[in-house]
């Protein structure tokens, strides 16, 4: 019997890392739209909607960047120094947020220190992944097993723009994610925020896309070349058909649609990527192939996955299940 | 930055960010099964005052627990950023035992973090016993895990190479189960629950100094110096057979914790005395004849291997190791000290009147945590110059990295984690410093407590119907 492990583990580690944005994507953007909470209140219950579930989420940033080093160590290894800053950056960024779920609640005169270190550090993290994203889908130049780039070369126009249009993405995933959440005051302001997130979010994917051929003749060739452009072209498509979904669930004031709208967009972005980069795991230096370590490494821990992935997901749908009434400032669901 | 490079930066922000996380699983790792023990001594006397107890220490460990997971997040993409050789070559072998760490360790305790922190009412004092403990096998897993990666570097075995230059694995069982992995084990959890016993008999002491009739605080400081009189000595019992175990497999660093420069036999303990390794000599010692070959060879004569017998580029910084490794004993002396004078002063039913007793154990709070960094330290400095032990130089293991990136985000680290971690430590000091009380709160009504998790159960009580 021979499984084409690298390909299982590629689709894996694609799987957490989507899992995590898009999980970790609605709570860092609750965090984002933090300052435009008006009062207290409202920012106690904005918080308390995302409380239960931020450590879980985040646990599969931890699976995403685990996960890397033991399948594909290489691609962990020059993606992590290509990209230092931004990764460090992030790392800080998401200290700053995680510790102020907990200290937040510690004490009055300092709470609204931890207000913004949860507002700042949510939306550093965002942008930090947002440039990291854009960096990767520019190229990462790789000789003798390494990173041969400068290290300002994460930083461009176009890396900037997807760090935006990343923390705007998330703001959408938060403020739809407070619609179905929250109620009254709380879920008037979401609703406003999302008429601008929703358009701003459409236009940028718009933007990115468009910017992407330009970065490469394979990127060029993979959406373009007839006839394999019959193959990718629906994704574009329901990335149209999602965004107007989106915008007709926010105008009729839907409670639970514009949220999944959100997300499936970034579902489809995230296809799209996967298309761009295919067969490459640092685009377009080392493929998925070089990149894999031994197959005995991937199979062992392979073992242990599929075993435990399954209870874990089981397990976090139960958790949101359980979840699933409206929160209130205190805390409580009902 | 100048005069420093780049390996030098990388060396000293691993060696800070790890020493900053260390301190929060070291506590974590003993707290959650005290926490669980707290918890089954209620259900099975029926004593309010363990349910009291268990409300206040599940509060500190919340806010521990986050910090322990931040600073985690933080180690496990270090690796990668100033590290990238070393995981390119390295990640085959210790990859996969940290990915079972993160899928058998950290899911465990998200999933049940919520339950234990929220869920008593709502899924009844058995189950939420349960989720303590799986909680507690969740921090133990974890030790687990990364232990068997640290041991893989200092005692490696059950590997091969590539062509590619990287270490695969031929015997999983012989990467995990290596020569130092079951000492290092044991040593680290006794280590995490000497450091717990340590804080738990410092907030008992420090409210028997205040009321000495309050229960709650009589029966954790009683608990915790049965810890420190039981555990104590087996920590040391441990910790030798871990020396010798280290003397078989990394003698150099047993020279060096000796300050042996030079090979001798019958030699003696040094006690103290100041390494001078520029001219391969220990100034101003104290010693004890023969005690040095009779601990390490359990004879009088034994001969110690001196440093001198290996080349200069294979030798531990021995000023560093010499030091740190005393400070972790010393302390381990002491904790044994106070650990015999409790069992004296029980004996006396004198233990909660005795307040030169109370202030003693105040002292010995940190104590814990100052032996785990000493003790760490004279693991990962003693095991230079290598990262693999004898196969990958630490010199070899850096990431191609500016010394400018390095030192700046060294620096940041510096200043968010003194930040952050010094603000959690004064909301736990604050925290400690409040007296248990009577049906202490589970639950205060505007303080939801979110360490994290995935939970099960709503974050405070459903509010009353009709709402
Ligand atoms: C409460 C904490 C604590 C206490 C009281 C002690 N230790 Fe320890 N020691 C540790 C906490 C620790 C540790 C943090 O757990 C280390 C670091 C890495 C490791 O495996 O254990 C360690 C390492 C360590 C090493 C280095 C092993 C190596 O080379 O890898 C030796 C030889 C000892 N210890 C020996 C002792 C002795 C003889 C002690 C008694 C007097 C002692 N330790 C008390
Ligand atoms: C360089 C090595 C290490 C790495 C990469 C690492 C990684 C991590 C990560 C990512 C987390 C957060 C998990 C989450 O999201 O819930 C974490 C927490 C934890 N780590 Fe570490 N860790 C390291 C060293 C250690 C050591 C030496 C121990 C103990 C022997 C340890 C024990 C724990 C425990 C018990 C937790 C749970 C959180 C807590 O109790 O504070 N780790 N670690
Ligand atoms: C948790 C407690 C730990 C402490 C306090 C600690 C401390 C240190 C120190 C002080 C250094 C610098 C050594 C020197 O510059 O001479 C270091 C280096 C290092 N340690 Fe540890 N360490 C710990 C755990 C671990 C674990 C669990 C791992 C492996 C998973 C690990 C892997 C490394 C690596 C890769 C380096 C960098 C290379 C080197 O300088 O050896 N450490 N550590």
């Amino acid at each position: 019997m021979s499984l084409d492990l690298p390909m299982i583990w590629a689709a894996l580690i694609a799987f957490a890392v989507l899992a995590y944005v898009v999980l970790d994507g609605f709570d860092l953007g609750v965090g984002i739209l933090f300052p435009f909470m008006r009062g207290e209140a409202a920012r106690d219950e904005a918080m308390n909607s995302v409380a239960p579930v931020w450590d879980g989420n985040e646990t599969w940033l931890v699976l995403g960047g685990g996960g890397l080093l033991a399948v594909f160590p290489l691609a962990y290894s020059i993606i992590m120094s290509a990209l230092y800053a931004p990764i460090i950056v992030m790392l800080l960024a998401l200290a700053f947020r995680g510790v102020a779920f907990e200290f937040r609640w510690k004490t009055k005169r300092g709470k609204f220190l931890w207000d913004w270190a949860f507002a700042f550090g949510s939306t550093m993290a965002g942008f930090a992944q947002g440039v990291a994203l854009g960096a990767l889908v520019q190229g990462i130049p790789v000789a003798n097993r390494a990173y041969a780039g400068g290290w300002w070369d994460w930083l461009t126009p176009f890396t900037l723009l997807t760090g935006v249009a990343l923390v705007i993405g998330y703001a959408l995933l938060g403020s739809t994610w407070l619609i179905w959440k929250a109620e009254g005051q709380v879920q008037r302001r979401a609703y406003d925020i999302a008429f601008w997130a929703a358009p701003a979010t459409l236009l940028l994917i718009g933007v990115v896309s468009l910017w992407t051929p330009f970065l490469g003749p394979i990127y060029a060739q993979r959406w373009f070349a007839w006839p394999q452009i019959l193959l990718v072209v629906p994704v574009p498509l329901a990335v149209l058909g999602m965004g107007f979904l989106l915008l007709k669930g926010l105008t009729a004031r839907r409670e639970v649609s514009p949220f999944l709208a959100s997300l499936s967009l970034f579902v489809l972005c995230f296809i799209g990527l996967g298309i761009s980069f295919f067969p490459y795991m640092v685009p377009h230096s080392v493929t998925i192939r070089d990149a894999a370590a031994p197959d005995n490494s991937l199979g062992f821990l392979l073992i242990g996955a599929s075993v435990l992935v399954p209870i874990i997901l089981a397990y976090t749908v139960y958790a949101y299940w359980v979840f699933r009434g409206k929160v209130n400032s205190v805390g409580g669901y009902h | 930055m100048d005069g420093f490079d780049a390996l030098t930066l990388a060396r000293m922000q691993f060696a800070f960010t790890v020493s900053a996380h260390i301190i929060f699983p070291a506590f974590t790792i003993g707290l959650a099964s005290y926490l669980a023990v707290l918890n089954g001594l209620r259900l099975w006397t029926g004593r309010e005052v363990f349910l009291d107890l268990f409300n206040y220490w599940k509060k500190i460990f919340a806010v521990t627990f986050g910090m322990g997971v931040v600073s985690g997040i933080v180690m496990s993409y270090q690796f990668g950023t100033n590290w990238s050789v070393f995981s390119d070559k390295v990640g085959p072998v210790i990859g996969p035992l940290m990915g079972y760490e993160v899928l058998s360790a950290f899911f465990l305790e998200a999933g049940f973090l919520g339950v234990m922190l929220f869920g008593r009412e709502r899924v009844g004092p058995v189950l939420h016993f349960l989720a303590c403990l799986m909680v507690a096998l969740g921090t133990f897993m974890s030790a687990f895990w990364i232990l068997a990666v640290n041991s893989w570097m200092q005692t490696p075995s059950g590997h091969g190479v590539n062509e590619a230059g990287q270490f695969i694995v031929n015997d999983w069982w012989a990467v995990i189960f290596t020569a130092s992995f079951p000492y290092r084990l044991v040593h680290m959890v006794l280590a995490a629950y000497l450091t717990t016993a340590f804080v738990v008999g410092a907030v008992g002491a420090l409210h028997l100094l205040r009321d000495k009739s309050n229960e709650a605080a009589r029966i954790m400081f009683s608990m915790a110096m049965w810890m420190a009189a039981i555990v104590a000595p087996i920590q040391i019992l441990a910790g030798d057979q871990h020396g010798l175990n280290t003397l078989a497999h990394q003698p150099a660093k047993i020279a060096a914790i000796e300050g042996h420069f030079e090979t001798v036999s019958a030699a003696p303990l040094i006690l103290f005395g100041i390494p001078d390794a520029a001219n391969s000599r220990i100034d101003y010692s104290v010693s004890i004849p023969y005690l040095g070959s009779l601990i390490l060879t359990h004879t009088l004569d034994g001969t110690i291997r001196g440093l001198d017998t290996w080349p200069a580029d294979e030798r531990p910084p021995v000023g560093i190791i010499f030091w740190s490794f005393r400070v972790m004993v010393g302390i381990g002396m002491l904790m044994l000290g106070l650990g015999m004078w409790s069992l004296w002063l029980r004996w006396r039913g004198a233990l909660y009147d005795t307040p030169l007793m109370h202030r003693a154990a105040l002292l010995m709070g940190p104590a814990g945590f100052a032996a785990v960094l000493a003790g760490w330290i004279t693991t990962e400095v003693g095991r230079q110059p290598w990262t693999v032990y004898g196969l990958l130089r630490t010199a070899d293991s850096v990431s191609p990295v500016d010394a400018a990136a390095v030192g700046a985000s060294l620096i940041a680290f510096i200043v968010v984690y003194f930040a952050l971690f010094g603000s959690g430590t004064f909301y736990i000091l604050r925290l400690m410093n409040k007296a248990p009380e009577r049906h202490e709160a589970g639950l205060p009504h505007d303080e939801p407590i979110r360490a994290g998790g995935i939970m099960p159960a709503p974050v405070l009580p459903t509010p009353p119907a009709g709402e």
